[in-house]
């Protein structure tokens, strides 16, 4: 897809004992600290999920990969350049191999521009193309992302909130990145639709051999998409290791009180689970 | 695959595209406002044209005429024709509005965006100018400005633009550091556009809206406070404004007392079309923003075809049913029509028991919830059929029958813990209140009661929690307090409309536990109103799958997940995430193969 496409395998992205700290209101108030030095890295064409709850970080790593939030120490090396302390203009040329796919679909359009003019934006004022090149890459995105060419003459409005999401994939597409950020993209998603729209995940990623940084409060989204997995607790990573080892039996208690948390669709198994867990509870492995 | 995309390509219904422009224009009050300014300005760039006199020519013999004479509004105090000085004077009176509304807006506007934008030492210091100008009183220093520079009213406009500077600054630079955070921005940083492009293809966009109707009453008050500075005679004596026939016109009230209507009308009639047209204008954003306005409807009144039975002829055979709906529809009133969000459902709640109640988002699942608490939205009402709580028919309660039902009988915990609690109040206040209003208790009682639920929701230190405020504890503690608070009454049915939603999956699993537990010992019925098979199946003893508004499928929660029937059921159930196999696995088997 793009020229500079990266042998799989090898490494993409490389975060090195990141600190990030937040200011917080208030005369002489200590900076909170979001990240205590996070280490990981991510391979050409491979996912590595991010799982943890509200307040953990995990986003906010994500932010800082993206260059959306301020790294106190450590460093970002993206194929080798490093990232971290590179002046606006620098990131900016960067800003084509690094994507993002945020939540929220509802936010994260315009309201008042149409989908062409969404799309064709960073291919217009970053990628150099004429208003109708700009036009047909905006066609070939659309059909990448399963949506009728139709929709580009319509509003965010007009449309579902995995439709919306579709639409916020075609934008990262849009430079054909190396790498996306997805941000819990599929949380604000109804059941079945999270199951399509996973599916797209994996599908362009085959298709087009780009890596992805999923973040995720969900083991079972991350499990379905990601060949590795880390795990976030309290600004750190706790596990970072195969999905399979991970999401399915982990050695972090942390991970494991995750997993056991999760109630399982159905009712004879769900009660068997709720009873593990009670007995990790009662024997003092989980909290 | 191909199925289900058919069903995510499903046409959407094209909404209708306004401009606003066009809704305006359809909008009578800012119709009349465009047209009375349209005339207003057309007769004053095309004065020469309209004036039947010079607005100079003095006629000794007309000074203070009556009007029908030569002159048709009269003469003035010196014996000038009123309507041409009318006429010039519009203006002179528009161009000083114009001078001080583009001096506000070009510098509020571009030092709104700049400091809003990049913040820091710029906004700082620009936040303090607009505090400085805002604090002066602006009239004295006009008047002062008048002294000191001589009397040039357009110099005066200038001023008087900067002094209202900070009205356009801190509107903008509000508006800037709102949309500066929407995602759609951060979305547009990460594609690599530089800051100039960001602020004028996205954040102008929000901007104008706002700008544009601050600009029309500001334009309304230049107009105002032009006048009344020239009415006290500062201004330029050899230009006709409305301000200075006014003073003219005053001087002479007890000669021509009908010389002043003429003025003060122009400049009545001009600022009161400029504020409607900013109205209007503000009213059109609203209209495109969120479609036709709903009309509320009078509650208890259903208007439908099948009057709900009355209570006397609908005793539940079965004294073991709490809850019964029996064809119950649930509508939303726009203008003439009706939309049914729920279309007939029968659903059957016994005591003691969880019922789930599953379906994507606008199945209907909360609106049903919703209309068994007679808590629907302005604008929605029970259409039809009929719903029966504990062998009384509930809905056409009148309002007060079904608030004491709800406090006492069936509870309701909602979605979202913390905008259920008001953040001005701490824990402790709003748990007594209800149990003082309702349960009749004394403050002490309600104290002792209230701690002692708080520690039976399991919250480690109540005394801390009920003197706390809602901002200082978190989402899971915020949803235990308001589980005690439903449970405080001990009622029959407790309504949990997606409590678990907004938790994080560990906090899920403490308050399942939780809602179980409370569930046995008090055996009150639940109705758990969630999109999640997993809590589903954690927690209900029978489940209803909602679609589209209507019940496709009810059995027993053991039952249903064996055996779903419905195509839809099997589509969810086989759209959960929790048995996929690890994608490192299946990509390894992709591999051997």
């Amino acid at each position: 897809m793009s020229a500079t496409i990266t042998e799989p395998g090898t490494e993409l992205l490389r975060v090195e004992n990141v600190v990030v700290d937040f200011p917080m209101r208030g005369w002489r108030k200590p900076d909170f600290r979001a990240l205590h030095g996070v280490s990981l890295d991510i391979k050409a064409g491979e996912t590595v999920g991010l799982v943890g709850e509200s307040g953990s970080g995990k986003t906010t790593l994500g932010r800082a990969v993206l260059g959306l939030a301020t790294v106190a120490s450590g460093s970002i090396k993206f194929d080798g350049v490093e990232l971290v302390g590179t002046t606006t203009a620098q990131r900016r040329a960067m800003g084509s191999q690094v994507q993002v796919v945020f939540q929220d679909p509802y936010t994260s359009l315009n309201p008042a521009m149409t989908i062409e003019d969404i799309l064709s934006e960073p291919l217009v004022a970053r990628g150099g193309l004429n208003r109708a090149d700009a036009r047909k890459r905006v066609r070939t995105l659309l059909e990448q992302v399963n949506l009728p060419s139709d929709a580009a003459d319509r509003l965010p409005r007009e449309f579902s909130g995995g439709q919306r999401q579709r639409v916020a994939i075609a934008r990262a597409l849009a430079l054909s990145p190396r790498l996306i950020v997805c941000d819990e993209p599929v949380s604000a998603l109804d059941l079945s639709t999270q199951a399509r729209v996973l599916d797209l995940f994996v599908d362009i990623q085959e298709q087009t051999g780009v890596a992805y940084l999923f973040v995720s409060h969900d083991l079972s989204v991350v499990r379905h998409v990601s060949h590795r997995v880390a795990v976030m607790y309290k600004g750190e990573i706790v596990e970072y290791g195969p999905c399979s080892k991970v999401t399915v039996e982990p050695d972090h208690p942390y991970t494991r009180k995750l997993l056991m948390a999760a109630p399982v669709p159905d009712p004879v198994r769900q009660k068997a689970r709720r009873e593990q867990r009670r007995e990790l509870i009662l024997a003092g492995e989980i909290n | 695959m191909t199925e289900a995309n058919s069903h995510v390509l499903a046409p959407t219904p094209r909404a209708a595209r306004q401009s606003i422009m066009s809704t305006v224009l359809h909008n009578p009050v800012g119709l009349g406002a465009l047209i009375v300014l349209a005339c207003v300005v057309l007769l004053s760039i095309f004065a020469p044209l309209f004036a039947p006199f010079s607005p100079t020519e003095v006629r000794i013999e007309s000074i203070n005429a009556p009007m029908g004479g030569e002159f048709l509004l009269g003469g003035d105090g010196v014996g000038r024709d009123i309507l041409s000085r009318l006429v010039f004077a519009g203006r002179n009176t528009l161009i000083g509005a114009l001078i001080a509304v583009g001096v506000a807006m070009t510098g509020g506007v571009i030092s709104g965006l700049l400091a809003g934008y990049f913040g820091k030492f710029f906004d700082s210091l620009a936040s303090w100018m607009a505090n400085v100008l805002m604090a002066m009183p602006s009239m004295i220093l006009l008047l002062a400005l008048f002294k000191a520079l001589g009397s040039s009213m357009f110099m005066a406009m200038v001023v008087f633009g900067v002094l209202i500077t900070p009205g356009f600054f801190r509107l903008v630079r509000g508006l800037v550091i709102n949309v500066k955070n929407e995602l759609y921005v951060d979305a547009a940083r990460v594609s690599g556009l530089s800051n100039s492009r960001i602020i004028g293809r996205h954040i102008l966009l929000v901007v104008r809206a706002p700008v544009v109707i601050q600009t029309a009453v500001v334009a309304g008050v230049a107009i105002v406070l032009q006048s009344g500075l020239e009415f006290l005679g500062l201004g330029d004596p050899s230009l006709p404004t409305w301000g200075g026939m006014l003073q003219d016109a005053f001087a002479n009230i007890y000669v021509s007392p009908t010389a002043i209507i003429w003025p003060g009308s122009a400049i009545a009639i001009t600022v009161a079309s400029l504020v409607l047209l900013g109205n209007a204008i503000r009213d059109g954003f609203q209209r495109v923003d969120t479609g036709p306005a709903k009309r509320r409807q009078k509650r208890g009144a259903p208007s439908s075809p099948t009057e709900p039975a009355s209570s006397a002829e609908v005793v539940e055979d079965d004294p073991n049913v709490l809850l019964s709906l029996r064809n119950v529809g649930v509508g939303y009133s726009a203008g003439e029509t009706t939309k049914e969000v729920v279309r007939g459902i029968n659903l059957q709640v016994h005591r003691g028991e969880v019922l789930g109640l599953v379906g994507e988002s606008g199945s209907g699942k909360t609106q049903t919830a919703f209309s068994i608490l007679g808590l629907l939205a302005p604008g929605g009402h029970v259409t039809r059929g009929s719903i029966i709580f504990d062998g009384k028919e509930i809905s056409n309660l009148p309002a007060p029958a079904m608030r004491a039902l709800r406090g006492k009988r069936i509870a309701y915990v909602p979605q979202e813990p913390m905008s259920n609690l008001d953040p001005s109040f701490r824990i402790g206040d709003q748990l007594t209140e209800p149990l003082r209003a309702v349960l009749g208790l004394s403050k002490k009682q309600a104290t002792e009661k209230a701690l002692a639920l708080l520690a039976r929701v399991g919250i480690p230190n109540p005394q801390r929690t009920f003197d706390a405020y809602p901002h200082e504890i978190s989402g899971g503690m915020a949803q235990r307090v308001l589980i005690a608070g439903a449970i405080s009454c001990e009622p029959d049915l407790l309504i949990a409309d997606e409590v678990t939603t907004a938790l994080d999956v560990t906090i899920q699993a403490e308050v399942l536990d939780l809602l179980r537990e409370l569930q046995r010992e008090l055996s009150m019925a639940v109705i758990l109103v969630t999109h999640n098979f997993g809590v589903v199946a954690d927690l209900c003893d029978r489940v209803a799958v909602m679609q589209n508004g209507q019940i496709i499928e009810t059995n027993t929660a053991l039952e249903l997940f064996a055996n779903p029937t419905h195509p839809y059921t099997q589509m969810l159930l086989s759209s959960t995430l929790e048995d996929s196999v690890p994608r490192d696995l299946v990509v390894a088997n992709q591999g051997a193969r």
